[in-house]
């Protein structure tokens, strides 16, 4: 369970959310929707530790801890996990370095025994045959080199190796055509299961006929203004965000 | 695979009958503080040099008295006071710590972390063993195979004595004794070092490489090392040490020459984690290093790898002549500088013959109040037709209180040469920073992994065993520097 109560956060002295406030239930996947500067992917950082964003006022509560007082490694390490809308390039590492060197982490802070290179490696495959993807990437710099739709199921395996108890997925969908995009959501498909809640940001409905949410919230100006059923993302679809933000739309 | 217990135990058992020999010699002698010309003879005599060997010290000495030191580096530091540093002195086995129970916490912490062995952990820190560890000893265990394929390894007094044509035609040859101040000092004050000859066709059987953590131990102050492969031989030297020492020393200046002759290759790969300096800058080592190697035969191939993270200053540039036609030189530097280290290191490739090729390749890293800089010269000679240079120089800054500089000097006087220089400077990126942290590593693991993604084209080339010490090495150097 997770409870937002009254978040204002500000980048650079510009508040932009301004008392959000949203309740997450375990085991279901959230949509958020909203237009460009309605402060998604400002909601996805600062839920994952980012110290760029300032936090004025309200709380975060995760499983009953107060989730803002927590390194971003330690969220980690509770099961918080966000697939970024783009992923970052680390040249020189391998992808195998890196996701080893994560899982490692996050199974020291969980009092885990530590995977050796061949436990590792037999778990990567696994997961990486379950997802459909290439055995290579393993070999390959993390990120660097990769196309759109290559780096967005890399975060997808990530998140299948870190099995996460929170997943954010800020704006999945962008950059990744038609085919790209059924491949990813997929992945994301197979990771559901009762005790891992999704939160899933997006600007189009798109995703969500790929990826069905159990419940649809609207974030405009920095603020949930509403929330429904799935059939909520089809009338945005169809009448835009003109409705809630009280402007016209373009 | 590092050292292996079982070496360290092979070695006791060695070394205990060698425990009557050179080092108890030492420890009865020590000469006083200062250099004059008397210590100078004192050293040779003690070494039972010949005549010969004591005159080029004293001429070394007498051009050194005269000579000025370097001072175009970018580097700042007191002046240094020759008459305070002891040139001959034995190790003193009554200041040593009995036990590591005495040694510095921080010490055993970095050991612990780079997984050292609890008996090679005593020996770094300088703990009073048992068996002494003397390059003699140690040298025994693996010469017998060494023997086998011809190659000579040994201490460069016992070459002195057993091989003195060798030593005699190659000594000072690539770095004449009035090469610069620093080496000058050497020349007349060495007290041990290597020396390696590799026969004419040969392939080294083994890195020579393996022990050398023990072996250097005591020689390190002014340490002269001599590698010679003679024609279509093949060797590969890995000096240095992952682990920091305990080292009273604060002058270092070591000449290192290399030698290799028709299709010949040498590999001289360095990791060097001499004592820093504390995070005020206080202490830590002076190194100054004169490394050169000439490519004296056709086809030849010479390949310097250093990884430099520890002392308080740094100046070293491992150079390559390329005087046969169709040799090679290469350059593969890592340096780290952290709190107030500084380093002004890099590389001078001389094309003379014709077709010769080199490549350098420099990553720096600087972090605190460090000073890293990348100095390189490229010089093509009017006979090197078809020279071909190929440099990269990467920096790379954490925080904003250090600085990274890249200095080329490029010279060519042949028109057909082709030069090629590409050169970065970046800063860690707080979105990689991140990303790592969202993942799970800490702070220092995602700076750690960042910076060892960011070396890894020069890392490879370390021989495997130590590559993988060297990549947790980067780590530890850049501890506390983010955050």
């Amino acid at each position: 369970m997770i409870r937002i109560e009254n978040l204002h956060v500000e980048i650079d002295g510009k508040e932009i959310l301004k008392g959000l406030d949203l309740t997450l239930e375990p085991g279901k996947v959230h949509a958020i929707m909203g237009p460009n500067g309605s402060g998604k992917s400002t909601l996805s950082y600062v839920l994952a530790g980012h110290e760029s964003y300032t936090v004025t006022a309200g709380s975060v509560s995760y499983e009953g801890k107060n989730l803002l007082d927590m390194e971003p490694e330690e969220r980690a390490a509770l099961g918080v996990f966000l697939a970024f809308q783009y992923p970052v390039e680390i040249p020189g590492v391998q992808m195998s370095n890196f996701l080893r060197t994560a899982v490692n982490a996050v199974r020291r802070l969980r009092d885990e025994q530590e995977l050796d290179a061949l436990a590792f490696l037999k778990l990567a495959r696994e997961k990486m045959k379950a997802l459909g993807v290439q055995e290579d990437m393993l070999k390959r710099p993390v990120n660097v080199g990769a196309s759109g739709g290559e780096k967005k199921r890399n975060e997808v395996l990530q998140m299948a190796m870190l099995e996460p108890r929170f997943a954010v997925l800020d704006e999945t969908d962008s950059g990744l055509d038609i085919d790209a995009l059924k491949i990813v959501a997929e992945g994301v498909n197979q990771l559901r299961n009762p005790e891992r809640t999704f939160l899933v940001i997006t600007h189009y409905q798109r995703l969500l006929d790929y990826i069905r949410p159990d419940i649809v919230h609207v974030l405009a100006q920095g603020r949930i203004v509403k929330t429904g059923g799935p059939e909520l993302a089809q009338q945005l679809e169809a009448e835009g965000y003109a409705a809630f933000t009280g402007e016209q739309a373009a | 695979m590092s050292i292996s217990e079982d070496t360290i135990r092979q070695v006791e058992t060695i070394g205990s009958k060698y425990s009557a020999g050179f080092v108890t010699d030492i420890e009865s002698d020590k000469a006083p503080k200062g250099l004059n010309e008397d210590i100078i003879r004192f050293i040779s005599a003690k070494k039972s040099e010949p005549e010969w060997l004591l005159e080029w010290r004293l001429k070394a000495f007498s051009h050194w008295l005269d000579m000025p030191e370097p001072d175009w580096a970018k580097l700042d530091f007191p002046p240094l006071d020759y008459q305070d540093y002891y040139y001959y002195a034995a190790p003193k086995t009554q200041d040593r710590p009995k036990s590591l129970d005495e040694v510095d916490p921080k010490l055993l912490e970095t050991y612990e972390k780079l997984g050292i062995p609890l008996r090679e952990q005593e020996i770094l820190a300088g703990v009073a063993v048992d068996a002494v560890f003397d390059s003699v000893s140690v040298a025994t265990t693996f010469r017998k195979t060494l023997e086998e394929s011809g190659v000579i390894f040994c201490p460069i007094s016992e070459a002195v004595q057993k091989h003195p044509d060798l030593i005699r035609k190659y000594m000072g040859s690539v770095v004449p004794f009035h090469d610069n101040k620093h080496a000058c000092l050497n020349s007349a004050v060495f007290t041990d070092g290597s020396f390696v000859y590799v026969p004419e066709g040969v392939r080294c059987p083994m890195e020579l490489s393996t022990y050398f953590r023990i072996n250097e131990l005591n020689t390190g102050q002014f340490e002269r090392t001599l590698i010679v492969a003679d024609k279509g031989a093949y060797v590969s030297y890995l000096e240095g040490c992952t682990a920091p020492m305990r080292d009273e020393n604060q002058l270092h200046a070591a000449v290192v020459e290399l030698i290799a002759l028709d299709d010949a290759e040498i590999k001289y790969s360095t990791v060097q984690n001499w004592y820093p300096g504390d995070e005020n800058g206080k202490g830590g080592i002076y190194n100054f290093v004169t490394k050169r190697g000439i490519c004296a035969g056709r086809r030849s191939k010479i390949s310097w790898t250093q990884v430099e993270t520890g002392s308080a200053i740094t100046w070293k540039y491992p150079s390559c002549i390329l005087k046969g036609d169709e040799s090679i030189g290469e350059f593969y530097s890592v340096a780290i500088t952290n709190n107030y280290q500084q380093a002004d290191t890099g590389t001078k490739m001389t094309h003379i013959g014709r077709n010769t090729k080199s490549r350098i390749i420099s990553k720096g890293i600087a972090a605190g109040h460090s000073d890293s800089t990348y100095r390189g010269q490229v010089k093509i000679m009017p006979k090197a037709e078809g020279a071909r240079n190929f440099t990269q120089c990467d920096s790379l800054l954490i925080g904003d209180l250090c600085g990274a500089h890249t200095v080329p000097y490029i010279e060519s006087r042949n028109p057909k040469a082709q030069l090629e220089h590409e050169a970065t400077t970046s800063k860690i990126a707080e979105d990689q920073l991140f990303y790592c942290r969202q993942r799970g590593l800490s702070q220092e693991e995602a700076v750690a992994l960042i910076v060892n993604g960011f070396c890894r084209e020069v890392l490879q080339k370390l021989p495997m065993e130590f590559a993988v010490e060297a990549q947790k090495l980067v780590g530890i150097s850049l501890e506390g520097s983010v955050g």
